[in-house]
């Protein structure tokens, strides 16, 4: 080693040894991630309580799916990143195994084939392709010199496709447009160049014409047109945007009180407790709630951007770095879809929607981000 | 040499992984702004908008319909009720499938095609978000079955809904009349004000008093906010306009009298009149066939409906309000009084009676309807007596029309008589200026023969001739006939419309001849006194059946019967203070004094003998007592 990154590395590698290492990082917890993850889920689930009407089951369903997400992501958490990242291919390929199977044995509803069954037990590949995807593409980066080199960028790109294209088949575009967005946040974090950048947009908005004839369907259409304009149809297609911005613009600064949204409480506000679940937020605790819960995300992104910085390697920094911009797509687009700035799709709110994949998933990659928060500096000497 | 490319290589990676980060960051932040500015947008910028958009969502106003007011004879007995009756309502605006709405709903309650033909017609002309009814008068049963179903039937609703109900059903049908669904005509010619007022109010009165006292008996619509939740269900009640109940009619009708009267007809076809003489008042109002009113209030069945009208004996013609007669010789003793009091005649006047009457000039001969006669020398009290036609062709011929027409007016005859009932025919009475416009020719002597008796043009309503018959036992003041006492207790005056002058000893004179037809041993009008302990005045009349409506098919026997005469009776009681006045018609009835009086004699024998208190008190028996006593 030489002495450049011995001195770096020296203060902190002495406070290690001369101290007696404490409970979280002998657990590899992050503390601040753990507390914010906490009030996070809590408040998820006392809004959620309220979005169902004040009935306990759904929340009961909830909590037991939280408890079990904390639980996977303290075992995440334990594996150094040096693990996941030579497990990564294997992950990557056996959840496009399962992407294929999913389009011959799935199951689904409302004309999508999304699920797979074995056993009674259901689950979603596409949501273990959220974490694979970007630990891959941070994997296959992590060997080469960064910047990428063009071949590099093909490679890494080509690593986010594959299950990007075969999640569109099923349909689920959201999802589909996400995990390609994760594997293309690791490589602009590689540093892909701005021109290749500037170059892909340019590609994009030519391409946006022949996309909107040929490669979206009707009700995707439907959706988007619905965007620019929500009055058109309040009683078909525009009829959720318009019961949300309601429900959120009605809401005012303070709010209506918990429980005492009229809008959610009435029926009026549809998915209010999986989607939409924000504007049931928004409209009982008013903007200062949207705020306070815009804050909570925030703080998770930054500790998350802090974890990305302090990371020890490539694979650490990539992976973290684009495990928390993912995230904060997730709350963007869902918010930007409820309050009409975005056409609807379906991706729920971060540990505040229900849902119990989502939520395990989630967990899982913050995990995996205090993994890499706490991984042992190395010291070779 | 390579370790050391390779960390120079590490950490230049870092740096150019935190100067994409920042980027990223900057990103970030600038999204989150536009979140923060849309959230500001909405809750803040727009709140007001959003805010009522919220409340309209959840609030809707609805209209609280009046309860109809109740309807009671003089003595309290109930005559129109309002009864909960529960209806199965869909908002279209709710209902996200209707076909397989309708087939669930067919499946929980009984639905008849014809139901759900009236239900897609009623659908033609809603309001937005307004109820339908599709089913009336469901059972308890039914009504479960729905409300275990609610969750599937999104826009489906049981309301309860106060109907109108008539306990004593056929009795007052065609002087109560009835309620029934606003229809399109009615809808068409609603003002706006109307519309209002008819809001949440599904019924309006069709004929009878329902109809003519419509205003009265509305009520003034409320208004309530509702909370209801996305699918229209009414979750509260936020605030509330209470509806102002229409006005309670009290009437003159009698229960009682009514069902005498009714029962004195029996079987035949007619119609009985009976007034209070001392002011007008309607005490007893039949017409015969009747219907049950009630089969109309919810909208009556296909069925029910062409059996009534079909029916050869026409139960839906209000044949006391409607019916126009020649009254015959019922008019005697008006035309003895006004040729008295136009000194036509006096108490000695005397005319032989060979059987006919030749005019002057004339080979026609007027017969009597005693082929041989009445005798040598027949003076007025005879005339009336023995109803002579001669007396009074004698009469007529030395009168004028003019008067003839003046006195008959005096007595309500030529035209509406006013009461408060709606279509109301004017019946006819003739004069030279009739004559002249009508058929374009002049009067003949003959017409005024004919129109002494009755006959020729004339025509009277069974309600004209017992208002003329109350005049004249009132010697004098002609009462407009008023079938309500009372507006929610409210007395409602007595209008006087005619007063007819003559002195108190041709009044004596009419009186005692009218008389003298009940208690004579040749009089008309025997058996409308018979074992009374009161005296009884009348005069009976026939009537010439002209003809019968073309294209209708009778068999012969029932052809042969209503070629018969018409038998009227007239008559008041009791003679030295007259309290009530009667016209009886029955339709084909053949005599006047043989059928009709006896008919007369019953409504006195109850009203008259009937103790002051027990009037007064009586009625406190419900509708179904009397009816089934």
């Amino acid at each position: 080693m030489a002495s450049r990154d011995f001195m770096h590395r020296l203060p902190d590698s002495h406070s290690s040894l001369s101290r007696p290492v404490s409970l979280s990082r002998r657990w590899h917890i992050d503390v601040p991630l753990l507390v914010l993850l906490l009030i996070l889920c809590g408040t998820g689930l006392v809004v959620l309580y309220s979005a169902s009407g004040g009935e306990f089951h759904h929340v009961r369903r909830q909590a037991i799916f939280m408890g079990v997400a904390f639980a996977g992501m303290l075992v995440a958490a334990q594996i150094p990143p040096d693990m996941y990242r030579r497990w990564s291919p294997w992950l990557y390929v056996i959840g496009c195994c399962l992407l294929v199977a999913v389009l011959y044995v799935g199951v689904g509803a409302k004309g999508a084939q999304r699920w797979l069954e074995i056993g009674g037990f259901r689950f979603q590949p596409s949501e273990a392709l959220k974490l694979a995807v970007p630990m891959s593409v941070a994997a296959f980066l992590h060997k080469r010199t960064l910047p990428p080199s063009l071949i590099s960028i093909a490679g890494a790109l080509a690593i986010a496709a594959i299950p990007a294209a075969l999640i569109v088949q099923q349909p689920d575009l959201g999802t589909s447009i996400l995990i390609a967005a994760s594997g293309v946040f690791a490589l602009y974090l590689a540093g892909l160049s701005w021109r290749m950048i500037g170059g892909a947009l340019l590609a994009l908005l030519m391409a946006a014409w022949p996309i909107w004839q040929w490669g979206l369907r009707d009700y995707q259409r439907q959706r988007i047109l619905t965007l620019f304009n929500p009055d058109a149809d309040r009683l078909g297609a525009g009829w959720n945007i318009f019961q949300s911005k309601a429900a959120i613009g009605s809401g005012g600064i303070y709010g209506k009180g918990y429980m005492q949204g009229t809008q959610s409480q009435l029926d009026f506000l549809p998915e209010s407790h999986t989607d939409f679940i924000i504007a049931v937020l928004s409209e009982e605790w008013g903007m200062r709630g949207a705020l306070l819960l815009l804050l909570l995300y925030v703080l998770i992104i930054a500790r998350g951007i802090y974890i990305s910085f302090m990371a020890q390697d490539v694979f650490g920094r990539l992976l973290a770095g684009s495990i928390t911009l993912t995230f904060f797509v997730y709350v963007f687009v869902n918010i930007g879809m409820v309050t009409g700035l975005l056409p609807v799709v379906g991706v729920p709110l971060p540990l505040v929607s229900y849902g119990g994949t989502s939520v395990i998933t989630l967990m899982a990659g913050f995990g995996i981000l205090m993994a890499i928060g706490t991984e042992r500096r190395r010291v070779s000497f | 040499m390579v370790e050391d490319l390779q960390l120079k290589d590490r950490h230049t990676e870092q740096r150019l992984f935190r100067h994409r980060m920042l980027v990223a960051l900057a990103g970030v932040v600038a999204l989150l702004s536009v979140l923060v500015a849309r959230f500001y947008h909405l809750q803040v910028v727009n709140y007001e908008d959003y805010r009522t958009q919220s409340d309209e969502n959840r609030i809707q106003v609805r209209p609280v319909p009046p309860t109809r007011g109740l309807i009671y004879d003089r003595n309290g007995t109930m005559l129109a009720d309002n009864r909960p009756s529960y209806t199965l309502s869909l908002v279209m605006e709710r209902v996200s499938d209707l076909d397989a709405s309708l087939e669930l709903i067919g499946r929980l309650v009984q639905l008849d095609e014809s139901d759900v033909k009236k239900f897609r017609d009623r659908l033609e002309r809603r309001r937005p978000f307004q109820p339908i009814p599709l089913r009336f008068r469901l059972s308890e049963q039914e009504i479960a079955r729905i409300s275990v179903n609610e969750f599937r039937l999104p826009g489906v609703s049981v309301e309860a809904e106060l109907v109108r109900y008539y306990p004593l059903k056929k009795l007052f049908a065609h002087s109560v009349g009835y309620v029934g669904r606003i229809n399109d005509r009615e809808l068409s010619s609603f003002t706006e004000e109307d519309v209002r007022r008819y809001r949440g109010t599904q019924s309006i009165g069709k004929v009878g008093l329902e109809r003519s006292y419509e205003d009265v008996l509305l009520g003034e619509v409320g208004y309530e906010n509702v909370e209801t939740n996305a699918r229209g269900r009414v979750l509260r009640v936020l605030e509330r306009h209470d509806p102002k109940p229409g006005s309670e009619l009290t009437l003159h009708l009698d229960a009682r009298l009514q069902q005498v009267a009714t029962e004195a007809l029996g079987d035949n076809r007619g119609a009985v009149v009976a007034l209070d003489v001392k002011n007008g008042g309607v005490l007893a109002f039949v017409s015969q066939p009747s219907f049950d009113p009630n089969l109309f209030v919810t909208g009556i069945s296909f069925k029910d409906y062409r059996a009534l009208s079909d029916s050869l004996d026409v139960p839906l013609f209000n044949r006391a309000l409607q019916g126009q007669y020649p009254p015959g010789s019922t008019l005697k003793p008006m035309m003895g009084l006004g040729a008295l009091a136009a000194g036509v005649i006096d108490r000695e006047t005397e005319v032989k009676d060979p059987g006919f009457y030749r005019l002057p000039n004339d080979t026609r001969l007027y017969r009597d309807w005693k082929r041989w006669g009445h005798g040598e020398k027949i003076d007025l009290i005879q005339a009336l007596t023995e109803s002579c036609d001669v007396f009074f062709y004698d009469t007529a011929h030395r009168w004028s029309i003019d008067g003839m027409h003046d006195i008959a007016t005096r007595f309500g005859l030529g035209a509406r008589t006013g009461i408060d009932l709606p279509i109301e025919r004017p019946g006819l009475f003739p004069s030279r200026a009739w004559k002249r416009g009508a058929r374009g020719m002049p009067w003949f002597p003959g017409d005024s023969l004919n129109a002494v008796l009755g006959q020729g043009f004339v025509l009277a309503t069974p309600l004209q001739l017992a208002v003329m018959t109350a005049t004249m036992a009132n010697r004098g003041t002609h009462f407009k006939p008023q079938v309500v006492m009372a507006i929610d207790g409210v007395e409602q005056p007595p209008e006087v419309l005619h007063h007819v002058e003559a002195s108190e000893e041709n009044w004596d004179l009419i009186f005692e001849g009218m008389e003298s037809v009940v208690y004579h041993q040749k009089g008309t009008g025997k058996k409308a006194g018979a074992d009374l302990d009161f005296r009884v005045a009348g005069k009976s009349g026939t009537a010439q059946v002209v003809g019968i409506a073309q294209g209708e098919q009778y068999d012969s026997e029932a052809l042969k019967e209503r070629h018969r005469d018409h038998a009227l009776f007239i008559a008041f009681a009791p003679v030295d203070d007259p309290q009530i006045a009667v016209a009886v018609l029955v339709e084909n009835g053949e005599t006047g004094g043989g059928v009709a009086a006896p008919v007369a004699r019953e409504l006195f024998a109850d009203w008259i003998s009937r103790p002051l208190e027990e009037t007064a008190r009586a009625h406190t028996k419900t509708g179904e007592e009397v009816t089934s006593g």
